[in-house]
């Protein structure tokens, strides 16, 4: 991740950067977190990105933080403190944070937001997301592969699109390469919570699971494996270290990639508003090394999807694809569009369970 | 040699009222130590903990509007603390409020007219009075302990708000992400200072204040609720009802956190979201232990509370210190407190 994001570093300085007249004034560039920062997980990555911001582009920025900002009537506060402190770029990383930014650019039309993973944009909000289910199609196919079982364990979140979409994904592809995958999927109603998802995850084994997968935050699943010798997959951050063993693979967010184009179009003048969904051809999503146990073939497929989906000649959703009830979602050679996507609350056709409403 | 706790004949009035300024002083003192020792200057970083917040109107006004839930729940709590009615489901009363306040705003959506908030805020009391009955009826009727039964009722009062915005409440143009639509205007509270955020809460919660002080000090039941809970022999020899005592309190406290829940989402949030409170509810009890129970004192520990939380988030934005210092802040302050509490009733002795 890091050469990665050195060398998009280094592209843009050569880009312009050092063209560009030398500010007396550093740009402000203001982050609010859902989480703490800690060592991993969600707001980690989002941290990661400042860092990378600080790291390359030096003097001409300055960046400041605010962790752990609820997201009730706080958030509003918390983003119009740091308008009011003189900060021209700010970017909220959590879905909660969408009415508040709005609410508050209106009052700071010449501060410039960037809010993650909603969906209203004004003229001095954009906002950005990264497309995780083309991570989960990789996990999905690494999944199906090595299970000898043929179960897999799911602990899922809260039943919102971003995390039906990813369980989706998943089946799709594990189904892809092994027909007789089933799904047992466990909803914890939380992010974060490592004793939640460590119980989840030994429910999962103990109803025959051999790889288990998550779209939560915490480390606690893959140690579970770890300690019952299955297999599990490393969400947000590179989890391996929680569980060499036992990690396939981790998907890792990679925001630097966003916000060193952002930053830098702010510093230039160019910044507008936008909506970006990026991926694995945006860099927005990576891939951590790959455990040294998994076959090389079935390593190889991998790949072989991921840069697929980086060039832009594989979509996960592609059809045909039925929801549970055999209606088409998505017709044959077609892919989904991204309306589709960002509103999907059904599961796949063959996906044994019911979704929570 | 050991040390003993002695009990002292009578605790210095003087030194109870003053033990809040007392923790305080010293949670400023042991601050500037654990500030020198982050390396970070202690003068600059209590000046951004304590005089950046308070340096604009908007600055003032935020402390206000992040005081108000703090100050009307913690006033409900301390009526009950008064009779050893321990009330620890605020949190829950408080969503119980926004959800019926919010309901009645999404149920008559659209719907124009200046009676709206005043029946949401009626609709929001109602609502945590009902949550905050049903500890009141398990511990006058079967004895339950209040301290377990509100408790638990937090977690049940999440899940149904967890349920109702990831299902029926759901925002119909929303992309199915778990948030009711905005209020509209009518069951919106209205601002009161052009350009803040500062509402009519504020001014409602003093007015509740300077009730419960005439309760409290004037009224029979006040004299009742501490008899209670400072005598219960000699309370019931006197034939006050313990039984109504502990309803009052709990439907006292259930109300007042309803009615924090419900200004909360018609609001600064305008609209019910999965996370509605940051643990109002139980920072509350902090702030009504360190207003000592008292109406006024309560006022002014829920300012300082609220106050830590704003200098936190400018300390994070301008010193880089991190979101953990208010943590350490609000702990060494509660410290400080209890231990002068006790330093008050009890005298150390060393015993050979």
């Amino acid at each position: 991740m890091n050469t990665v994001n050195r060398a998009m570093a280094a592209c843009l300085l050569a880009a312009g950067l050092l063209a560009a007249p030398a500010q007396a004034e550093p740009l402000k560039v203001g982050f609010v977190y859902v989480g703490p920062i800690g060592d991993h997980g969600w707001t980690y990555q989002h941290d990661q990105g400042r860092l990378a911001v600080e790291e390359a582009f030096g003097d001409q920025v300055e960046t400041s933080y605010v962790e752990n900002v609820p997201e009730g009537a706080d958030a509003d506060r918390v983003i119009a403190q740091l308008a009011e402190t003189g900060h021209d770029l700010i970017f909220t990383t959590s879905f909660g944070y969408m009415n508040p930014t709005i609410r508050v650019a209106e009052l700071y039309p010449d501060v410039r937001f960037e809010h993650a993973t909603g969906y209203k944009q004004a003229d001095n909000v954009a906002t950005y997301s990264a497309r995780f289910y083309e991570g989960r199609h990789v996990a999905g196919l690494l999944a199906g592969s090595v299970t000898e079982s043929n179960v897999i364990g799911y602990i899922a979140s809260f039943p919102i699109p971003e995390v039906v979409r990813g369980i989706n994904a998943t089946f799709l592809a594990a189904r892809s390469v092994n027909p007789d995958v089933s799904f047992k999927i466990v909803w914890v109603s939380t992010w974060f919570d490592p004793g939640k998802e460590g119980d989840a995850a030994k429910a999962l084994i103990d109803q025959g699971a051999d790889v288990i997968l998550q779209h939560t935050d915490s480390p606690a699943a893959l140690q579970v494996a770890q300690d019952r010798g299955v297999w599990a997959v490393g969400q947000a951050s590179n989890m391996t270290a929680f569980g060499s063993d036992a990690h396939l693979v981790s998907v890792v967010n990679n925001w630097a990639a966003y916000y060193l184009r952002r930053v830098q179009s702010a510093l230039d003048g160019s910044w507008g508003t936008s909506d970006t969904w990026g991926g694995f051809g945006a860099d927005m999503l990576v891939l951590s090394a790959y455990n040294e146990a998994i076959p090389a073939d079935v390593v190889e497929m991998a790949e072989a999807a991921r840069s697929a989906i980086a060039e832009g000649s594989l979509h996960p959703f592609t059809g045909p694809i039925h929801d549970q009830e055999g209606n088409l979602l998505v017709a044959v050679g077609e892919v989904a569009d991204d309306g589709m996507l960002l509103g999907m609350s059904v599961y796949v056709e063959g996906i044994d369970a019911t979704l929570p409403q | 040699m050991a040390l003993r706790f002695e009990a002292r004949g009578a605790a210095s009035r003087a030194m109870v009222l003053g033990s809040p300024a007392i923790a305080v002083v010293l949670t400023l003192a042991a601050s500037l130590v654990m500030f020198a020792s982050l390396g970070t200057d202690p003068v600059r970083a209590l000046q951004a903990f304590f005089i950046q917040p308070l340096s604009s109107e908007r600055g003032v006004a935020e402390l206000m509007v992040k005081a108000t839930p703090l100050v009307l729940i913690a006033l409900g709590l301390s009526m009950g603390f008064r009779a050893n009615v321990w009330n620890i489901g605020a949190e829950g009363q408080l969503t119980l409020g926004a959800l019926a306040g919010g309901g009645l705003a999404l149920a008559l959506y659209g719907y124009e007219s200046p009676f709206l908030l005043p029946l949401m805020f009626v609709a929001g009391i109602a609502g945590g009075m009902a949550w905050a009955a049903i500890p009141a009826f398990l511990k006058t009727r079967f004895n339950t302990n209040e301290i377990l039964t509100s408790l638990m009722l937090v977690y049940v009062a999440i899940l149904l708000l967890s349920y109702l915005i990831h299902g029926p409440w759901r925002d119909p143009d929303g992309f199915n992400f778990p948030e009711s639509r905005l209020f509209h205007d009518s069951a919106r509270v209205p601002v009161l200072l052009q350009g803040t955020r500062l509402h009519i809460g504020w001014p409602i919660a003093l007015a509740i204040t300077a009730t419960t002080w005439i309760l409290l000090a004037r009224h029979i039941i006040g004299f009742q609720i501490r008899v209670v809970g400072l005598a219960p022999a000699a309370a019931s020899f006197a034939g006050f009802s313990r039984t109504r005592i502990i309803w009052t309190t709990l439907l006292a406290g259930g109300g007042a956190a309803g009615l924090a829940g419900v200004m909360e989402v018609a609001g600064p949030i305008g609209q019910i979201v999965p996370v509605i409170s940051p643990g109002y509810g139980f920072t509350a009890i902090i702030v009504a232990f360190l207003g000592r129970l008292q109406p006024v004192g309560v006022v002014f520990a829920g300012l300082l509370m609220a106050l830590t939380y704003l200098g936190g988030e400018y300390a994070q934005i301008t010193m880089n210190l991190p979101n953990a210092v208010t943590g350490v802040f609000q702990g060494m302050l509660l410290f400080f407190l209890l231990a002068s509490d006790i330093l008050i009733r009890y005298r150390v002795r060393f015993v050979p």
